[in-house]
């Protein structure tokens, strides 16, 4: 099976907006007159106590691990609440998910601070903590979709747990679970911004820096690079949705004659 | 080939299969047939483990079903339901290869057995193998289950109303090829359904079933001609029991010497039913009989539907 979009590829806006980004990511530093410029108040109008390819690593590295670690978490909460086993623990988990989310990100890396100190560890348990509630929400939901049916003759041809969950279950739900985790990340590469209070860098730690020193074109550098890379990866999930669900998109071979089509993907299996 | 000794299954307070005992012969066409709640489907899922049984004994190839490991049970069994259990993300021929990728067939051997299904069910392989389900009709979509429970050569198949959903020209069309596959495998075939007819058609035995017990157990022709209880009467339709007799028939036990009529023919292989019903229609005494190739090949007559019951 082929990807689907082969389309005109200059049209992508995941080409074009990656392209940007990675171009004000290097390029950043050879934009100083252009700041000079716009901000003629300002002595040093570019960010420069770090690199900002440094800084979007630093970004990366703390949303990537803190999903990773909301994923495993949460994917296996929902995973073991939908099982039989564990199915009176589902509203307890989904109370205590939910009140996890109402918690405001900024108070959260607040208590983290005194009970484990500065620096990244902190940062990257309030934002795991933080994306929990949407990959829960979704793995339950994705699990349920599944069809009964389906469950029901997976069980009766001989299909064991294990194949039910990773031939059957997983793949019918991977688009809700995906939403999901989508959803997650994109709040945390925001609220990763906000854990450069705690003394962790990332692309966070310019705007913090513009704002306590009342410097605008940090704020700018900053939030621009935020937001691409917020931008980007929700086009690269939006793509990775379309093709978790590629079966769905085949169409009826109505009009078109079914015998020119079938030589070439028979030989691709 | 499958035999139950006094099974018991309760859900709670409900009994749903009381005190069964039932032995299904090798290549034999059961139909378990009964209203709903009668215990009927709850006896099919029991067999393939689906449903553990409560107490009694229920054994398969002469051994006790608990001392198979589930699924190695299950992958002997075939099984089919209602359209909607096709994994929706497989094409049909990934669909099919359920069963035997399971049992880790050679690719080669899977793909020839593939094809050989989907033309045993009247599906063009090189036209529907990489279809999804989504994209076929109902109708397709049960043939494509019926070819994934035969897939493993399982040695009996169990067919849970798999016929439920279909219009009813489709249904008759999955009928007439059901029946074909159980005289050319051989297989046993137990299949639930509440529809009669459906059972009449197809059985070469019926169990009928209510509350969790068995009311009758024999021939269609013993169904219809010595019905165990009123409920079987009511169950089979007291005022339709003479028209069902003619259905098991064909036209050709009752056939005489040709005649020279102008009427339209009736098939040899047409029902003694579809032969009185053309009689009426054409106003006629008799007709001439025709052989697949419209050749006349004898006349049957009005006289020879009504003695059905000897």
């Amino acid at each position: 099976m082929n990807p689907a979009p082969p389309r005109r590829w200059w049209l992508d806006p995941l080409l074009w907006t990656g392209l940007l980004f990675l171009a004000l990511t290097f390029g950043m530093s050879r934009l100083q007159p252009l700041f000079h410029t716009l901000f003629p108040e300002q002595e040093r109008p570019m960010y420069l106590q770090a690199t900002f390819p440094s800084l979007v690593l630093a970004h990366v590295l703390i949303v990537g691990l803190s999903s990773l670690i909301a994923v495993v978490v949460g994917g296996g909460a929902g995973l073991l609440v939908t099982r039989d086993s564990g199915r009176d623990f589902r509203s307890l988990l989904e109370t205590v998910v939910a009140i996890g989310q109402t918690f405001p990100p900024v108070a959260v890396l607040a208590v983290a601070v005194p009970l484990i100190g500065f620096g990244t560890t902190p940062a990257v348990i309030a934002l795991a903590l933080y994306g929990l509630l949407p990959v829960v929400q979704s793995t339950i939901a994705g699990l349920e979709s599944v069809p009964q049916p389906v469950l029901q003759a997976a069980r009766g041809l001989g299909l064991s747990r294990w194949q039910i969950l990773w031939q059957v279950e997983l793949p019918l739900a991977l688009p809700v679970l995906l939403a999901g985790i989508r959803t997650s990340v994109i709040i945390n590469i925001g609220t990763a911004a906000i854990a450069s209070t705690v003394g962790t860098q990332t692309l966070g730690s310019p705007i913090i820096v513009g704002l306590s020193g009342f410097n605008t074109a940090y704020i700018i550098e900053g939030a621009l690079l935020v937001g691409l890379l917020a931008v980007v990866t929700d086009l690269a999930f939006e793509r990775l949705m379309i093709h978790s669900q590629q079966w769905r998109l085949a169409t009826m071979p109505r009009n078109r004659p079914i015998t020119s089509a079938s030589p070439a993907s028979a030989q691709s299996r | 080939m499958i035999e139950f000794e006094r099974v018991c299954k309760r859900f709670g307070d409900f009994v749903a299969v009381d005190d069964l005992s039932l032995r299904l012969a090798d290549g034999e066409f059961t139909v378990l047939i009964g209203q709903s709640g009668s215990g009927k489907s709850t006896t099919l899922k029991m067999i393939n483990r689906l449903v553990p049984h409560d107490s009694g004994r229920i054994l398969f190839a002469g051994k006790e079903i608990n001392g198979f490991r589930e699924e190695d049970l299950r992958r002997r069994m075939g099984y089919a339901i209602q359209s909607i259990g096709l994994f929706p993300h497989w094409t049909v021929a990934r669909n099919i290869a359920t069963v035997p990728a399971l049992l880790k067939w050679p690719k080669a051997r899977i793909t020839s057995r593939v094809e050989e299904l989907l033309q045993l069910l009247g599906l063009d392989p090189a036209g529907f193998a990489h279809r999804y389900p989504h994209q076929l009709s109902g109708g397709q979509q049960q043939r494509v289950g019926v070819a994934r429970a035969l897939a493993a050569d399982p040695e009996v198949l169990l067919m849970d109303e798999p016929f439920g959903a279909l219009d009813p020209v489709t249904r008759s069309a999955l009928q007439a090829e059901i029946a074909r596959i159980h005289q050319v495998s051989g297989k046993a075939i137990v299949l639930v359904t509440h529809d009669i007819d459906e059972a009449l058609l197809l059985a070469d035995r019926i169990v009928m079933l209510d509350q969790g017990r068995v009311v009758q157990d024999g021939t269609p022709r013993q169904i219809l001609l010595e019905p165990a209880s009123d409920s079987v009467t009511r169950f089979v339709g007291r005022s339709e029991v003479g028209l069902k007799l003619l259905g098991l028939d064909q036209v050709h036990s009752r056939m005489r010497a040709p005649i020279s009529a102008s009427a339209e023919g009736i098939s040899r292989s047409a029902t003694l039913r579809e032969a009185l019903s053309a009689l009426i229609a054409s106003h006629a005494e008799q007709l001439p009989v025709l052989d697949e190739h419209g050749q006349t090949v004898g006349s049957i007559h009005v006289a020879d539907l009504l003695d059905v019951t000897r």
